[in-house]
């Protein structure tokens, strides 16, 4: 056996205990301190309940629609050789390197009803920044890595000779697409949308700086509990940070869980 | 990555469509940033990028990732050595708990440590009797930032050693070697650009970080402002060139770290290509 065991699992818990579950358990120590009755009020409280739906109907729609995107992006970027393709592959990268207030400050700009692209909308009367389909926007921005980065190798995998088999086989280029690459790619895609929908219903600098941030209609939860701390309700906005924290963990875990099924069945076939 | 030459009008409409997306949701709104920046002249840009607010914030956004990301390296190092050279109970929880930090949101992790160092815990009130300021002050600002950027090392790490495989670090240990010098001259030779890969990941993030560090910070100009919570101040007081001045840099340095990724991944790339590989052992 290797040496080192002692030291790099002592430093691994005592750091991951000291950074990462104190603070997390804290919250939950003093939310426990709450009675029932202050704990669901504030979690209950309407403009509270009005942050859940945006924030979750935004998260949905985002990933749904960035599945799409980013689905064309890795396919175009696996299967055919065009001018600007490194550029393209490369650029996948940039919504984790732009700092999510940057990507906000400069979307919002961008699609404001005098911006370069938000004018065609307001021409048409859609409003994009300062409303619904700007969080929209912000979460797709966001997540259009976590699709990329996790389709684009397996449809990197799967080239060439799956299709071959299928055309030979008689399967027309839809069939081949629906019946064989598809069911392929389908466990990297869900993975890659859970983890863009876990980040979405977190997502803060991005949203806040395009959403307008109107109560009862753009208000997502990271939000609520940045406003409840400014007027230094710290119980109510301890509440809303544990109702976040469980669902977002009860996620992670689910994820996790399913991946690690999943990828055991793969690999006893 | 080598593809065939679109060869039907259906072929190139789906690149078309896949550039126009790439254009309006990346390319325009990078360009964006630096026009706007540059609005009212060179010299105006010079102007903000040299105010006393903005060099304060950019100091304070090197400081913490300074401190955090050496010490996030780490750990990546000490738990991906953990998790793929031995069999232990309990790795699977230990491998998913490092991942809390990605579906933590920032808000939430801000706000943990606002508790956790305010006057609302006992350690709060240990630090205030004792006139140790961390909540609205750097050292939450670092706190924050570490919690963060915790994952990133170690996540690349992990595959990466696993599939080098355990042979060469057994044949060092035969031949006598001890931790130290398997590590430094086996393990790290073979994982170096994927290491400083994921330092620049961290980097980038501790960088960029918003939400944590806006709970935390009290946003205090030329004291607790970093970039990212100077470019919202400066949006927020309508000073629009200068919002985008900040952002400018902050994009550069984005820029930066994409180039280095390809770098990066390159060189990790023909460094495995070299290697000789036996069939990928697990850990």
């Amino acid at each position: 056996m290797l040496p080192g065991f002692g030291p790099t699992f002592g430093f691994s818990v005592l750091y991951i205990s000291l950074i990462i579950l104190v603070p997390l358990s804290t919250l939950l120590v003093y939310v426990s301190g709450m009675t029932w009755a202050e704990y669901w009020g504030a979690i209950t409280d309407p403009r509270v309940l009005s942050s859940y739906r945006v924030t979750i109907l935004g998260a949905l729609y985002s990933t749904i629609l960035v599945c799409v995107i980013g689905f064309l992006f890795a396919w175009i970027i696996t299967r055919y050789d065009f001018p600007g393709k490194r550029l393209l592959d490369s650029l996948m990268d940039l919504p984790f390197a732009l700092p999510t207030a940057v990507a906000g400050l400069t979307l919002s700009a961008l699609f404001a009803p005098s911006g370069w692209i938000g004018q065609w909308f307001a021409a048409m009367d859609i409003k994009i920044a300062y409303a619904f389909p700007g969080i929209v926007l912000a979460m797709i921005f966001t997540s259009i890595p976590f699709i990329v980065r996790s389709v684009q190798p397996v449809l990197e995998d799967l080239k060439g000779e799956y299709e071959e088999a299928a055309s030979m086989l008689g399967a027309n280029k839809w069939q081949t697409f629906s019946r064989v690459l598809f069911p392929a790619v389908r466990p990297a895609l869900i993975a890659g949308a859970s983890q863009a929908f876990i980040r979405s219903l977190g997502e803060f600098g991005a949203v806040i700086m395009i959403a307008g941030n109107i109560p009862f209609e753009t208000e997502v939860t990271s939000l609520m509990l940045f406003v409840r701390l400014q007027e230094f309700n710290y119980q109510a906005a301890a509440a809303i940070a544990s109702v976040v924290l469980i669902a977002s963990l009860l996620l992670l875990f689910v994820l996790q869980w399913w991946q690690s099924n999943f990828l055991d069945k793969y690999e006893d076939k | 990555m080598s593809g065939q030459k679109p060869d039907s009008v259906g072929q190139w409409l789906l690149i078309g469509l896949g550039v126009v997306f790439a254009i309006v949701l990346l390319v325009l709104p990078l360009a964006l940033i630096f026009t706007m920046a540059l609005g009212d002249g060179l010299a105006a840009m010079w102007s903000n990028l040299t105010e006393d607010y903005m060099l304060h914030a950019i100091g304070l956004t090197v400081l913490a990732a300074v401190v955090a990301v050496p010490v996030n390296i780490l750990f990546g190092i000490m738990l991906a050595w953990c998790i793929t050279h031995y069999e232990f109970k309990g790795k699977k929880l230990l491998q998913a708990l490092v991942n809390i930090p990605y579906a933590t949101s920032p808000v939430v992790a801000g706000f943990c440590y606002l508790i956790l160092f305010g006057r609302e815990s006992a350690l709060g009130q240990w630090l205030s009797a004792n006139d140790i300021q961390v909540v609205f002050a750097w050292p939450a600002i670092i706190s924050v930032t570490l919690f963060v950027t915790s994952p990133y090392v170690a996540r690349i790490l992990i595959p990466l050693i696993r599939a080098q495989g355990l042979d060469e670090e057994v044949t060092a240990l035969t031949l006598g070697a001890n931790g130290w010098q398997i590590f430094t001259k086996v393990t790290l030779p073979n994982i170096k650009w994927g290491l400083l890969y994921g330092a620049v990941l961290s980097n980038a993030r501790a960088v960029g970080e918003y939400g944590a560090v806006a709970v935390v910070s009290g946003t205090i100009m030329n004291q607790t402002l970093t970039l990212p919570l100077l470019v919202d101040q400066l949006n927020n007081d309508y000073k629009v060139a200068a919002a985008f001045t900040a952002a400018s840099v902050l994009a550069l340095m984005a820029l930066i770290t994409l180039v280095l990724k390809i770098l990066m991944e390159w060189l990790q790339k023909r460094k495995e290509a070299r290697h000789i590989q036996p069939v990928p052992g697990r850990g």
